[in-house]
């Protein structure tokens, strides 16, 4: 029996290498476009009418209530039935980009929302335009009043990317499942994962309380 | 696109679908009760000064609070394995998600608490309530108002994240799915309903959780 399986070795070490690499990658990918596109249509909700926004609210409501997972494998299933298949990055890159999106712009609309409609008043009757109003007072007001809470969102973005594996994108969880099923060692493997995660995810979550605690005063 | 659907054979499923729902709300529920027990008591544990209690609370909060559901989830099923504890699906989700849940609720809980001024304690006790007259009348349900809401979140979270129970085979809602689309083939038509489901599922939550706050704290929320 013992002949089938190999123990963990420090050749294995670029393997999960792959893993770390791949897990960064597609978390900076997803958070970079989901900031992005959230900052967009964050501030088109924040500025447009009620009927606008609910359409669109809608919209974005089924992004946040559907599981991630199910969204991955209909999305990926759909391109390949489609018949434009996608490699799993590419897939994994566009849901995870769409499910951030959906919870960043709501993130940054109630951040140009906190910003009182009178600052804005009195922007304009100081004689700016516009998009001077916007460029000056409502983008650093609202947007630093929301940064512990983008972060929080980026956090879960990193921790969420391990659910791409489920289309065969080859992330940390995926290569740590396959050591596992060689080794059969999956105390060791999978605590070295977790220490990963929480290696990344510790210190940005303990700076975003930080940040929060010091706006708070 | 030339690709037919055939709904046909997910409405003759539909009753194991249904009976999928059930385990997911079912597991959710379940995950919810006991985390919010085990929250109460790391909450309290944190807030004490002596100093293991609050070293383990801690560690607990943050392990939860800063590794994927997902990572929970194998070491419920395969890491626990290697202390010749083998759990099925079912518990091993179960444990994972009341992990988690218990530690974000810690957090909501002692935030909560820490929220409402002492003032009202010592104010309370001077109007002539007892310790306990003052935490129920007075302290607990302002602080109920102030943790309702993320405690929603939270429940919305934990039917989202037993989705994950699909891969450790499962029987919840997506792993029924999964199941019946490996034996029809019929991927997309599975899963688009079951992505509906989900989604009823979580705004028939979110509106019995307004309905009841509406009962419960009269619009003063």
């Amino acid at each position: 029996m013992n002949s089938l399986f190999t123990p963990l070795s420090w050749s294995d070490a670029g393997f999960i290498m792959t893993g770390v690499w791949n897990t960064i990658v597609i978390s900076v990918v997803a958070i970079a476009a989901g900031t992005l596109l959230g900052l967009v249509i964050g501030f088109f909700r924040s500025e447009s009418n009620k009927a606008v926004n609910v359409l669109f609210g809608s919209v974005l409501d089924v992004l946040r209530s559907v599981p991630l997972i199910i969204q991955l494998i209909l999305f990926s299933t759909f391109v390949g039935a489609a018949g434009y298949p996608m490699d799993p990055f590419l897939a994994g890159s566009i849901v995870l980009s769409l499910y951030t999106m959906a919870f960043m712009s709501e993130v940054f609309r109630g951040g140009f929302d906190s910003v009182s409609p009178s600052m804005q008043v009195a922007a304009r009757s100081l004689g700016m335009t516009r998009w001077q109003t916007i460029y000056h007072i409502r983008f650093p007001i609202g947007l630093r009043a929301v940064f512990p809470s983008w972060l929080g969102v980026a956090l879960s973005v990193i921790k969420d990317s391990a659910l791409v594996s489920v289309i065969g994108y080859m992330e940390l969880l995926r290569t740590s499942e396959q050591l596992i099923s060689r080794t059969q060692q999956p105390l060791e493997i999978l605590i070295g994962v977790g220490i990963f995660y929480f290696i990344i995810s510790y210190p940005l979550s303990y700076y975003g309380r930080y940040v929060e605690r010091k706006m708070a005063i | 696109m030339d690709y037919e659907f055939h709904w046909n054979v997910v409405f003759q499923n539909w009753p194991e679908l249904l009976n999928g729902a059930i385990v997911t709300l079912h597991v959710s529920v379940l995950a919810m009760l006991l985390g919010i027990a085990i929250a109460i008591l790391l909450a309290i544990a944190k807030m004490n000064n002596s100093k293991p209690f609050c070293y383990v609370a801690t560690a607990w909060v943050e392990v939860a609070r800063n590794t994927p559901a997902l990572f929970q989830i194998y070491m419920a099923y395969f890491g626990l394995g290697a202390f010749g504890i083998h759990l099925s699906p079912y518990v091993a989700v179960l444990s994972a998600l009341v992990f988690i849940n218990a530690g974000y609720l810690t957090e909501t809980f002692r935030g909560g608490f820490q929220s409402i001024p002492s003032t009202q304690y010592s104010a309370s006790k001077s109007l002539g309530m007892t310790s306990i007259q003052a935490y129920w009348h007075i302290i607990l349900p302002q602080m109920l108002r102030r943790i309702y809401h993320p405690m929603t979140n939270q429940f919305v979270w934990s039917i989202l994240m037993s989705s994950l129970g699909i891969l450790v085979g499962m029987s919840e809602l997506s792993g029924t799915t999964q199941r019946l689309q490996s034996l029809s083939f019929r991927t997309l038509e599975f899963f688009i309903v079951a992505a509906i489901m989900y989604f009823v599922i979580t705004k028939l939550v979110l509106f019995g959780a307004s309905l009841l706050s509406r009962r419960l704290f009269r619009g003063e929320i």
